[in-house]
C-alpha cells in the first residue's frame, strides 16, 4: 500500500464577513504519498493558500478532516498541534515571514529552541543547515540586510531545522526574479529527491511545472483535475514554445 | 524520519530561554522600544510631578513657610486640596490610558511575528509570557526614567515658587505616614512611579498579547499594520 502522508477529506472552509459567508474551500479531497512533490495550481483567489493552512494546522477547516500521518488533525491537543508545527512541517511562505529582530542564524534556531534541543547542537545544526542554503558568509545578518531571494534561503534553512517529513511552500518564488526563483525551487526540489521530503507547494510559477510529480489544479474551492508528471512534461513544452 | 509514531506533546521552554529572547527582541528594536517606552515615561512623569508637587506644598505648608512666601488661598488651609486630589487622579488616568494605548499598538504591530512563532511551534502561554516579559522590562525603564523626570519638573516648578527654602524642607521620606498615599515622601514615591509603570505597562500588553496568542496563525500572519 501506498504511504499516505496527507489526506484530506471533504475539507470545507468558509469565512464569514458580517452576514457574508464566503465558501473558500467546498469539499476538497486529496491524497498526497510520501515523497512527492505537489503544486498547487489556480488562479489568484481559488483557494490554494487556504488550502495550505488546513494542510499545514494553521487554521481549522469548518467540515471536513485532515488527515497527517493517519492522524487525525481535529484530535489533536494545543500542545500536539504546536508539536506538529514544530517538527513535522517546515513553512515557506511568500513574504519569507522571517522574525525581524532575529539574525538569518537566529530565525534557523528558533525552531530548535521551541523544540528543547540544547544549545551548542542547535548553533551548529543552524550553521550547517545555512550553510546549504548558500549562506555560511550572511549567518549573523538580520533579515533587512538580506535580499529577497537570501531571506527565502533563511526561511529554507529554518523550515528544515527540526527535519520535518512535510515542507510547505506557498508561492515561494512569487516576490522573486526569475533566476533566483529558479535557484529556490532548484534548492527545494534537492530536498525532495535527496532527503526525502514531501513538498507542497502552491504556485502560480510556470518553472515549478516540471519538478513538480503531480499538479492538484484549484478553481473555485474544488479540485479541478489531477495531472502527473507524464502529461505535465507535454505541458511543458508547449508552455516553452509559446515563450 | 520516523512518522507513524503518534504526535508529541509541546515541551515548555525554561524561562532562562525566554528570557534570552525578550532581551534579545528589545535590543534589536530598541529604536521602536524607545517610542513605545516614550508613552509610559510621560506617564509617569506627569504622575510623579503631580504627585511630588503636592507633597512639596504640603511639606513647606507644615514648616510654615508656604503661607509666607506665597500668600495663594488654598495653602492656606492645612492638608490635601480636593483640587489636588483630582489632579491626582487625573494624572493616574492619564497615564493608563496612555500607557494602554502604547502597549496595544506594541503588540498590534507584532501580530504577523506572533503568527510565525506559532508556526515554529510556540505555544500560546509563551507567546504571552514573552509579551508579558519585554512589556515589564519596557515598563519599569520607562517609568523610572518618567519619575525623574517628573521630580525633576516638580523641582523647577518648587524652587520658582519657594526658592532654595525647597531644600529644606524637602519631602524625602514620609513626614506624616497616616495622611497615606498623599504624604508618602518623594523616594517611595518614585519607587511608587516605576511600579504602577510597570504594572500598567504589563497589564496593558497581557489582554492584547493573549487575544493574538489564541489567534490561528493563518490569522494572526494575515493582519497588515
Ligand atoms: N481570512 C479570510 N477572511 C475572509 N476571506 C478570506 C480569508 N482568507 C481568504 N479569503 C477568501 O477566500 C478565497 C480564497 O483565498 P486564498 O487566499 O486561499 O486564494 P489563493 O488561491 O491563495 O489566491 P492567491 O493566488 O491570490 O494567493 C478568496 O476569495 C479570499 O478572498
Ligand atoms: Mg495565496
Amino acid at each position: 500500500m501506498a504511504d499516505i502522508v496527507v489526506k484530506t477529506e471533504d475539507v470545507v472552509k468558509e469565512y464569514r464577513m458580517g452576514s457574508n459567508v464566503l465558501r473558500a474551500l467546498d469539499g476538497i479531497n486529496i491524497e498526497i504519498q510520501r515523497g512527492e512533490y505537489i503544486s498547487l495550481m489556480g488562479p489568484s483567489g481559488s483557494g490554494k493558500s487556504t488550502l495550505f493552512n488546513m494542510i499545514g494546522a494553521l487554521d481549522r477547516p469548518t467540515e471536513g478532516q485532515v488527515y497527517i500521518d493517519g492522524q487525525n488533525m481535529s484530535n489533536l491537543s494545543q500542545r500536539q498541534i504546536a508539536a506538529f508545527r514544530c517538527h513535522r512541517v517546515g513553512y515557506i511562505f511568500q513574504s519569507y515571514n522571517l522574525l525581524n529582530v532575529r539574525t538569518a542564524h537566529g530565525n534557523v534556531t528558533l525552531p530548535m529552541i521551541f523544540a528543547g534541543i540544547p544549545d551548542k547542537q542547535r548553533n551548529e545544526k543552524a550553521e550547517k543547515l545555512l550553510d546549504m542554503v548558500g549562506l555560511g558568509d550572511r549567518m549573523y545578518h538580520l533579515p533587512d540586510e538580506l535580499s529577497g531571494g537570501q531571506r527565502q534561503r533563511v526561511a529554507i534553512a529554518r523550515a528544515l531545522a527540526n527535519d520535518p517529513s512535510i515542507v510547505l511552500a506557498d508561492e515561494p518564488t512569487a516576490n522573486l526574479d526569475t533566476i533566483t526563483g529558479r535557484e529556490i525551487i532548484d534548492l527545494i526540489k534537492q530536498l525532495n529527491t535527496q532527503q526525502g521530503v514531501t513538498v507542497i507547494s502552491a504556485t502560480h510559477d510556470l518553472k515549478m511545472l516540471d519538478v513538480s510529480d503531480r499538479i492538484v489544479d484549484i478553481r473555485d474551492g474544488l479540485v479541478e483535475r489531477i495531472r502527473n508528471r507524464e502529461e505535465i512534461e507535454i505541458q511543458v513544452g508547449e508552455v516553452g514554445g509559446h515563450e | 524520519m520516523n512518522q507513524r509514531t503518534p504526535i508529541e506533546e509541546q515541551i515548555d521552554l525554561p524561562f532562562v530561554e525566554s528570557l534570552r529572547i525578550s532581551f534579545q527582541s528589545l535590543k534589536i528594536r530598541f529604536g521602536r522600544s524607545i517610542i513605545t517606552t516614550a508613552g509610559i515615561t510621560l506617564g509617569i512623569a506627569f504622575l510623579v510631578s503631580v504627585w511630588t508637587n503636592n507633597e512639596i506644598e504640603l511639606a513647606l505648608q507644615e514648616s510654615g513657610r508656604s503661607s509666607e512666601i506665597t500668600n495663594l488661598d488654598e495653602s492656606v488651609e492645612q492638608g490635601i486640596s480636593t483640587k489636588d486630589i483630582w489632579l491626582i487622579i487625573m494624572s493616574l488616568i492619564v497615564c493608563v490610558v496612555g500607557i494602554a494605548n502604547s502597549m496595544l499598538m506594541a503588540v498590534t504591530e507584532r501580530f504577523r511575528e506572533i503568527g510565525t512563532m506559532k508556526c515554529l511551534g510556540a505555544l500560546d502561554g509563551f507567546v504571552v509570557r514573552l509579551f508579558l516579559l519585554e512589556s515589564g522590562f519596557q515598563g519599569f525603564a520607562g517609568a523610572l526614567i518618567g519619575a525623574l523626570i517628573g521630580l525633576l519638573g516638580a523641582v523647577i516648578l518648587g524652587l520658582k515658587n519657594y526658592g532654595l527654602d525647597l531644600f529644606f524642607y524637602f519631602p524625602l521620606l514620609p513626614a506624616r505616614p497616616e495622611n497615606g498615599p498623599f504624604q508618602l515622601g518623594v523616594l517611595l514615591l518614585i519607587l511608587l512611579g516605576c511600579i504602577i509603570g510597570m504594572i500598567l505597562a504589563i497589564i496593558g500588553s497581557s489582554f492584547p498579547a493573549w487575544r493574538a496568542a489564541k489567534l490561528p496563525p493563518a490569522e494572526a500572519m494575515r493582519t497588515e499594520v
